[in-house]
């Protein structure tokens, strides 16, 4: 909890911005842990269920522990066009899970995003922060490989 | 005081890498480092300077280095190519052919990159500065005149005057709804009410827009500077710059640009010595498109929910904490302390009656030349797409244009001749936006267009209003069922009507365009719509529901490639016979299609009554 004091003492000086403390948790632990956010509303004395209205309106945060790799499908309109779609499908269906879900062995989160505006390389998928352009359906299958490969 | 700095001082050449994220991307920092090591092997290093840049504009054709003083422009380097290129242009002195840019059915390299037509017929003004400079070095902006429009503002013109010199500028509002700054401003300056707040608003959620994005990473001292004049005509001293969370290269090079003018002297207290007091601080969005709308923003500062409330009061009355608050968009700032150096005269003299200046545009989707492109207000369509876009891939026959993201509309081609302004593209139906355009070719299937852009707002709608939060939900779940081929008789009617009282009736500026692409799609592309519904057929060949793969008997080879990849095993024939897909087993994953060699390209897409 020492961690989470770090960051609430950050932003005690100036207005409590919610936001900007589970942003920083969520650096952390790459999600926003339930006894974790009991633990900043008792802190801030401030009713649990406005956290919670928080950490659900915006896509950025998660509720559920992700997987070791962190797989992004950006579903812009220039990956749209492109063919994300067919990219977004061959990864549910190698990974057996649907957006937003970890895979069982928690090797592997897919998440979607609106766009990264990098169109240029699109259709983009971001694997761990390393952007894979112009991606398309079979090269997919070597990215997951590659990545699959790190696990230990 | 602020004294240019002989910045090219000691070396004879620079070599600007572009680092936005687009190149970085594709490893521009790894190219970086290999030139960095070959200049020092063959002993240039004190010669030959490599910097970092922001986005050079021109990402389909990444990393890219120029070599000045001679603006010679290379393309897709890669760590291979650096020997290369430190071989030719720098022990002998001559261009690197190889690396050059060499335009579409053209044989012949250009270069110069002002002969390369993507960049000759921009107008930069906001994106003056792009790939000349460290945006992670304050000096190098100070160098090319960077703060002396603060330095005027402060010593010699009074806050009235700064805002009657935006006024008369003309400039307006970049960030899509195109309201006039100086007047903003003055209503900001107001308002009785204290203290003040400035917002730089760098929420840009249109996909398939980034020019905010490229501002903040290649140049953000341009958008603190024309914070910094706003804030000393409006009579504030605090402003907030509020930036994607998707967008962490941008984020990090505002961090550094804040931490060098604070440094500086040039944020904080005693500015320059005038007694002016400004700070700014950073706030990290977190993945909400309708915090792009101003009151949806203030509400995700004083870190709430981001849901937007009716106006009046406007912000400029009642903004961030019930202050009065002044919000403009990061193009718009970016163009401040150029209207202030180079006076609103000239600034008015570019553009067209009611829109005066450049506007960037971000041209991706079906185009050769992708990437961010400044132009001056009134040009048309037709040039941005294909002299500057340099047209559509594979010969491929242009169809539309989708202006405004989510909000806007489809142009079709019948307006290529359009002059491109806020009334023009209101005029068509669609919107300036933020200045995303997607370029749309044959393949596109303007329904599943329409469909997407429909789910993208039916997700981001807050939910706080009726016809927003539900009206959007019945237009896609109509045009969902137009695309699986159960579309009725009376859809087209119905969407258009509901898509009307949508606009009617919504509480911001989400619902209130929302139905935009799915109307322009129904008015300049019914016939589409048509062929869905009524002939279950989808012509450019896009909707899972109404095509079926096929592969040609008289151009198989029997290679096995689609049957190796096949994931449902639907594709049945043996070595070196001809194949076969049991429609059955067929999930329409397109994927024997791409694995298909291009020498047999015995795969096709079919649509009942189109082979």
């Amino acid at each position: 909890m020492q961690k989470v004091n770090k960051i609430i003492r950050q932003y005690k000086e100036r207005e409590i911005d919610l936001i900007q403390v589970l942003h920083n948790i969520q650096n952390e632990y790459s999600y926003l842990p339930k006894d974790i956010l009991e633990y900043i509303s008792k802190a801030l004395r401030m009713p649990l269920s406005k956290i919670y209205s928080i950490a659900t309106f915006y896509a950025a945060f998660s509720l559920t522990p992700r997987g070791k790799h962190l797989c992004t499908v950006c579903l812009g309109t220039a990956c749209h066009v492109r063919g994300a779609p067919a990219v977004l499908n061959r990864l549910e269906e190698k990974l057996g899970i649907k957006s937003g879900e970890t895979t069982e062995d928690s090797q592997f989160t897919l998440e979607t995003v609106n766009c990264l505006g990098a169109c240029a390389l699109a259709p983009i998928v971001v694997i761990d922060g390393e952007y894979h352009g112009q991606t398309t359906v079979d090269k997919v299958d070597k990215l997951l490989e590659k990545y699959a490969k790190e696990k230990r | 005081m602020l004294k240019k700095k002989d910045k090219a001082k000691g070396y004879r050449l620079d070599l600007l890498i572009c680092a936005g994220t687009g190149c970085v991307s594709n490893r521009s920092f790894v190219v970086k480092e290999a030139l960095e090591k070959e200049i020092a092997r063959r002993g240039l290093q004190d010669e030959v300077r490599v910097i970092a840049t922001g986005c050079q504009g021109f990402c389909e054709r990444g990393p890219i280095v120029i070599a000045q003083p001679d603006a010679i422009f290379y393309q897709r380097v890669t760590e291979k190519d650096v020997p290369y290129l430190v071989e030719e242009h720098l022990i002998k002195g001559r261009p690197a052919k190889k690396l050059m840019y060499v335009p579409e059915k053209d044989a012949l390299p250009i270069p110069k990159m002002s002969d390369i037509g993507f960049f000759k017929h921009q107008r930069l003004i906001v994106l003056r500065n792009r790939g000349r400079l460290d945006p992670e070095n304050i000096e190098e902006y100070i160098a090319f005149d960077g703060y002396q429009a603060v330095q005027k503002v402060l010593t010699l013109m009074k806050p009235e005057q700064v805002i009657a010199e935006i006024k008369k500028s003309g400039l307006r509002g970049r960030g899509g709804a195109g309201f006039l700054t100086g007047v903003k401003w003055e209503l900001c300056r107001a308002s009785t009410d204290h203290p003040k707040y400035i917002i730089c608003n760098g929420d840009e959620g249109d996909p398939g827009a980034f020019m905010d994005r490229s501002v903040l990473e290649a140049d953000p001292h341009s958008v603190i500077e024309g914070m910094l004049i706003g804030a000393y005509a409006i009579g504030t001293q605090k402003g907030f710059i509020y930036v994607r969370k998707e967008y962490p290269l941008a984020v990090k090079r505002v961090h550094i640009a804040l931490k060098q003018a604070i440094e500086y002297g040039l944020l904080g207290e005693d500015i320059l010595g005038t007694g002016f007091n400004f700070s700014i601080d950073v706030v990290q969005g977190a993945g909400a498109f309708v915090c792009g709308e101003e009151t949806a923003l203030i509400s995700a500062i004083e870190g709430k929910v981001g849901r937007p409330r009716t106006r009046p009061p406007y912000p400029v009355e009642k903004g961030l904490w019930g202050k009065p608050t002044n919000i403009n968009n990061v193009e718009t700032w970016a163009n401040i302390p150029v209207i202030i150096l180079r006076g609103a005269d000239w600034f008015a003299s570019l553009g067209t009656e009611k829109s005066k200046g450049t506007k960037i545009f971000s041209l991706v989707g079906k185009i050769n030349n992708t990437g961010l492109v400044e132009v001056p207000m009134g040009i048309k369509l037709r040039e941005i797409i294909f002299d500057i876009g340099g047209g559509i891939p594979n010969d491929k026959e242009f169809k539309a244009v989708q202006t405004g993201g989510p909000s806007g509309g489809c142009v079709p081609k019948e307006h290529l001749e359009l002059p491109i302004d806020y009334e023009s593209l209101s005029a068509v139906g669609s919107m300036m936006g933020s200045g995303g355009m997607i370029v749309m070719d044959e393949d596109i299937c303007m329904v599943d267009v329409a469909r997407y852009f429909l789910n993208f707002t039916l997700q981001e709608s807050c939910g706080k209003c009726v016809p927003c939060r539900l009206g959007t939900k019945q237009m896609v779940e109509i045009l969902n069922r137009i695309v699986e081929g159960n579309g009725k008789e009376d859809d087209i009617e119905l969407l258009e009507e509901i898509g009307k009282n949508v606009k009617l009736a919504s509480l911001c500026g989400l619902g209130q365009t929302a139905p935009n692409p799915v109307l322009t799609t129904i008015r300049y592309f019914k016939n589409e719509y048509i062929a869905h519904i009524k002939e279950k057929k989808c012509p450019a060949l896009v909707c899972k529901a109404l095509i079926s793969y096929i592969i040609d008997p008289d151009l198989c080879t029997g290679c096995v490639a689609c049957a190796k990849n096949c994931p449902t095993k639907a594709i049945s024939g043996e070595p070196r016979k001809v194949h076969k897909i049991d429609q059955t087993k067929c999930i329409k994953c397109g994927i024997c299609l791409t694995v298909c060699p291009p020498k047999f390209n015995a795969v096709k897409k079919v649509t009942p009554g189109v082979v």
